[in-house]
């Protein structure tokens, strides 16, 4: 039996190469995160101190329902001819599918970030006042909290009807302390006025439990019959 | 164990009201709040009911996974229903009791978040048990169930770097309560945790009785078409 890095690193290389050639997931996460910038834009009309104020918030909800688009595709694509029975019934393990959908989405939404990154500093005039660096460490951590328990909730959700509605239903509310603590840290490391730390140890505390939980139960999910 | 049901049933409006008149008329008013105070006979009792029927559905949930036997995952929905419903009864009477006492209805302290927030989570369940199709359901809500549980504590904590309005713990907190408010806070307790057992049990009923029905109806239906042809 192959050993599970193998077995991952192929699943997580057809990923980012399908991804690579259609663009699906990251061209409409785009467009949606594009959207909201706007839109929120137009609704606050912020000066540069609102703006540090309020900017937590937006950056996450924006990277929040955009990453919520490449979730809900992840394992819609395995449905078609499927893909999905042929890995049930083959000697895989199972969490080797789940850490490469979740390191592919994990990819997804970091490239998403990092293009929209720029746009919401020049739309909100964004100039942080604390370590701008820390930011680095709060949205790895952040991403990885959204997209390791979006994986999951997204195999959960195959298995209902109107799967597509059930996913944010289902994450949001337990993503509830990890938003808490990225919106925070943001805040913080841009008005330069509280201490990150707590938030940070508290995040890198969510990522431990639910990675842990995730690979704990993702076997039973798949295999849920 | 059928028989037992109106006896519980009897015994729970018994108790319902004696503590209802325990709560209205032998129970002191508090001083600086007046009447007001004596929602705090159904506020925190429900609180605690809810707080153990979702323990239960947790417990339950574990069991299941475990052991695969479906009758556990009757006592999780029928835990989490009645958990929900006491949970509504909390977050409904805290900003009636909130409003006068504190002047506002609601606020962002670390207990109502954190009660709101369960009863999000548990919201959630219900409607993964009510969306879900097949014989699915019972893994993926009890996988749900676990992942709650994991996330109290952090919802906890999270909502801890916030200030503190709420008033502190009466029961082992330290604080002075009066021993005859106390007498009352325990039977209305009381009356609340049989009320609660009583809802749960008929809902475990039924839901028993439902998959029976179901299950015998898709027997029918496998049935049918040999006797159609003959």
């Amino acid at each position: 039996m192959p050993a599970l890095s193998t077995i991952t690193a192929a699943t997580l290389a057809k990923d980012v190469r399908l991804e690579w050639r259609s663009k699906d997931a990251i061209n409409s996460m785009l467009f949606f995160a594009l959207l909201v910038v706007v839109v929120f834009s137009f609704a606050f009309d912020p000066d540069a101190e609102q703006s540090r104020q309020i900017a937590g918030g937006l950056v996450w909800v924006a990277f929040l329902f955009a990453a919520v688009v490449a979730l809900n595709q992840t394992w819609a694509r395995e449905l078609r001819n499927q893909v999905l029975d042929a890995y049930r019934v083959s000697p895989a393990p199972a969490n080797s599918l789940f850490l490469a959908k979740a390191f592919g989405n994990f990819i997804f939404v970091s490239v998403l970030e990092g293009l929209m990154t720029p746009l919401f500093i020049v739309f909100y005039k964004l100039r942080a006042l604390g370590p701008a660096w820390e930011l680095l460490p709060v949205a790895a951590l952040g991403t990885w909290a959204l997209v390791v328990n979006g994986t999951f909730f997204a195999a959960m959700s195959l298995r209902t009807r109107s799967r597509e509605i059930m996913l944010p239903l289902l994450l949001f509310p337990i993503s509830i302390p990890a938003l808490l603590a990225m919106v925070n840290a943001t805040t913080a490391i841009l008005t330069g006025e509280e201490a990150v730390k707590f938030w940070i140890v508290l995040l890198g505390t969510y990522d431990v439990v639910f990675t842990i939980g995730c690979l704990l139960l993702f076997e039973l999910v798949l295999e849920a019959e | 164990m059928k028989k037992a049901f109106p006896f519980l049933a009897l015994l729970t409006a018994a108790l319902l009201s004696f503590a209802l008149y325990q709560a209205m008329v032998v129970a002191p008013t508090e001083k600086t709040m007046g009447d007001v105070q004596r929602i705090f006979y159904y506020h925190v009792p429900s609180a605690w009911t809810a707080f153990l029927f979702f323990l239960i559905n947790l417990i339950a949930s574990i069991v299941y996974l475990i052991r695969r036997n479906l009758e556990w995952d009757a006592v999780a929905v029928a835990s989490a229903e009645v958990g929900v419903v006491f949970c509504t009864v909390v977050l409904v009477t805290g900003p009636l009791w909130a409003r006068p006492v504190w002047g506002i209805w609601w606020t962002w302290d670390i207990r109502l978040t954190s009660t709101l927030v369960l009863w999000l989570i548990y919201v959630s369940y219900l409607i993964l048990r009510r969306f879900s199709t097949g014989g699915q359901t019972p893994v993926l809500a009890a996988a749900l169930a676990i992942f709650g549980a994991l996330d109290v504590p952090l919802v906890y904590f999270s909502i801890w770097f916030f200030r503190t309005q709420h008033p502190q713990p009466v029961i082992g907190g330290g604080g002075a309560i009066d021993p005859r408010m106390l007498r009352v806070l325990l039977i209305n307790w009381l009356a609340f945790l049989c009320f609660g057992a009583l809802v749960f049990w008929a809902r475990y009923r039924l839901e028993v009785l439902q998959r029976e029905a179901e299950e015998a109806e898709a027997l029918e239906a496998l049935l049918e078409p040999k006797g159609a042809s003959q």
